[in-house]
């Protein structure tokens, strides 16, 4: 791109425009160079309300070209209204293909969940961020926030994980799960729940987090070391159905929620359900 | 073995001479432009430490002392005359106008204050511990004894949740806050065993060096002679070299054996405790000891 281009942009149907998305993929290039760093960006407006996605909206826009094809998924679903409007609006503005099979996909956006097979080396996952500091439970003063990130510095952390366990007898935090990446910064993995979390680690693919809100971004590349924050003598755990099934695929190796009110649990992927569906049909 | 050492005014014997843990040089802390004039400007012989040349206040100045482990030193004096802002200055609170603070480490000797913030930092973690007069400013109230002692525990390394909690139950047995309390918050704690919280953390690493600020002002008399004892006992059981900063003379009387006594941010004067109660010799010390025993 010419300079000439980015002082007269012509008139396109793309929410970001080109200084935009230069800003945006700056930033995105500083947080995968540091695993887990926070970097602070220019969050624009965009036609979703601020905390419902636009982070994550900012990111795919700045990563898509017209021959990806992109996934959006809103807590597991791919027909969540959320999930429909924002893959929408992502196809039509930038001609990207969609596609509801994470295989097929090259850019999932979620809410919630990573989709539970087809991730590889080609995959980008999008993540949308609601609170992307991992220590604003123990901290609000954020000058004394970035000294703790800059020294490592997470015994307060250590301390709340602590109380947890004493006042619950378990770990009890479900989302958002505090974990060391690259031996370095701990991370907020929010949105997702702890069932992921060992997904990120040494993961193939590249995960993007995007906060639009707090107007900040922070990845996890590829084979990069995702550690959750645990005592050596209470082992780490993911979310347990209690022996469960889903009630449509039967599975019960994947992440399983229930419905209100009642003892019946489904898969939190529709889609990896459909297809273990029709396999077993 | 016994050597003359000259101390004060007149010769004491002593044990022989013990190294120091924490040596203080010419430590100085000036709120506002300053030079020499303005120094001159304040001080005792003025009677203020506020310059009446530029309105600088010279909160310490050329305070000097040394402090050996095991060895309790005091710092008295009424409020305003800088013996907080001395202390501050050591625990790394305020950043020191001038002088030199030397501590000896399992590494070595460091010299304070030209470390930089996070080593600075560092530092409070296993080797310099402050108890403020305040429960509030050394512990995070919201959260449990346990919690709390956990705090520098894990900042130190510490990775075992087992671990972890027999030391907290250790170190609270040890400070007689009663093991039942421990994994309740430590704003339902009265005065007196927030105190004794503060000091269980503060010794949770074992530090070489404690400072005590006003540990017992804010406890009635009982409840504070309690504390005092805990502190007594704790300083002679783990050899620890400690500052004490009080105006109490109650307090310095049972806890240190040397103190200086500061007036308008200097120190005029320079004793063994037991000394300067039965024989003070400046004048300001002769009017503080006559105020302490009437």
């Amino acid at each position: 791109m010419l300079l000439d281009d980015l002082i007269n942009p012509t008139q396109s149907d793309e929410l970001l425009d080109e200084f935009a998305k230069r800003e945006i993929r700056r930033a995105m290039l500083a947080a995968v160079a540091i695993p887990g760093y926070q970097v602070p960006f220019g969050s624009r407006e965009m036609p979703v309300a601020r905390g419902w996605g636009s982070g994550g909206l900012q990111i795919t826009l700045a990563v898509v070209h017209d021959d990806d094809v992109v996934k959006v998924i809103d807590q597991g679903d791919d027909d969540g209204v959320n999930a429909v409007n924002l893959r929408r609006l992502v196809t039509t503005s930038t001609g990207a293909d969609q596609t509801s099979v994470a295989a097929e996909a090259s850019v999932i956006q979620s809410r919630h969940r990573i989709p539970e097979d087809g991730l590889d080396e080609e995959s980008i996952l999008v993540l949308q961020v609601p609170v992307p500091e991992p220590l604003r439970g123990v901290e609000r003063d954020m000058r004394e926030l970035a000294r703790m990130h800059a020294e490592a510095d997470y015994s307060r952390m250590w301390v709340s994980l602590y109380e947890d366990k004493v006042r619950n007898g378990v770990i009890t935090q479900t989302t958002g799960y505090p974990c060391l990446v690259n031996e370095r910064y701990v991370v907020a993995t929010t949105p997702i729940p702890r069932w992921d979390i060992p997904r990120l680690h040494e993961s193939p693919f590249l995960t993007l987090f995007g906060a639009g809100r707090e107007k900040r971004i922070y990845a996890i590349p590829p084979r990069t070391k995702v550690e959750p924050l645990t005592f050596d003598d209470v082992p780490f755990e993911v979310e347990d159905a209690d022996g469960a099934s889903c009630a449509m695929c039967k599975s019960s190796d994947a992440f399983l929620v229930s419905l209100p009110n009642s003892d019946v649990w489904m898969c939190s992927d529709t889609d990896w359900c459909r297809r273990t569906r029709e396999a077993n049909a | 073995m016994t050597t003359e050492v000259e101390y004060g005014r007149y010769p004491v014997a002593r044990l022989a001479v013990p190294e120091w843990m924490l040596k203080v040089e010419r430590l100085g802390r000036v709120y506002g432009p300053f030079d020499d004039a303005v120094i001159a400007s304040t001080g005792p012989e003025v009677g203020s430490s506020k310059s009446a040349l530029n309105g600088a206040v010279v909160a310490a100045w050329d305070v000097s002392f040394e402090v050996a482990a095991g060895e309790a030193l005091g710092l008295v004096g009424e409020s305003g005359s800088g013996k907080t802002t001395v202390l501050r200055c050591l625990a790394g609170d305020v950043a020191p106008s001038r002088g030199e603070a030397r501590l000896r480490t399992a590494a070595g000797d460091v010299s304070m204050f030209e470390l930089d913030p996070s080593a600075r930092r560092r530092l409070r973690i296993d080797t310099l511990a402050v108890v403020y007069q305040d429960p509030a400013e050394g512990l995070k109230l919201n959260i449990s004894a346990g919690g709390n002692i956990a705090e520098p525990l894990t900042a130190a390394g510490w990775r075992n949740f087992g671990n972890i909690r027999n030391r907290a139950s250790e170190l609270l047995t040890r400070t007689e806050v009663p093991i039942n309390r421990m994994d309740d918050l430590v704003r339902g704690f009265s005065g007196g065993m927030k105190q004794r919280v503060q000091i269980a953390k503060a010794l949770a690493n074992s530090p070489s060096v404690v400072l005590f600020d006003e540990p017992t002002t804010g406890l009635d008399a009982s409840v504070a002679a309690g504390v005092l004892d805990l502190i007594r006992s704790l300083l002679e059981e783990h050899r620890i070299a400690a500052i004490v900063v009080s105006h109490d003379f109650a307090v310095i009387e049972m806890l240190t054996s040397r103190c200086l006594v500061m007036q308008h941010g200097r120190v005029v004067e320079n004793a063994l405790t037991d000394q300067l109660l039965e024989d003070p010799h400046h004048p300001y010390t002769q009017r503080l000891v006559a105020a302490a025993r009437s």
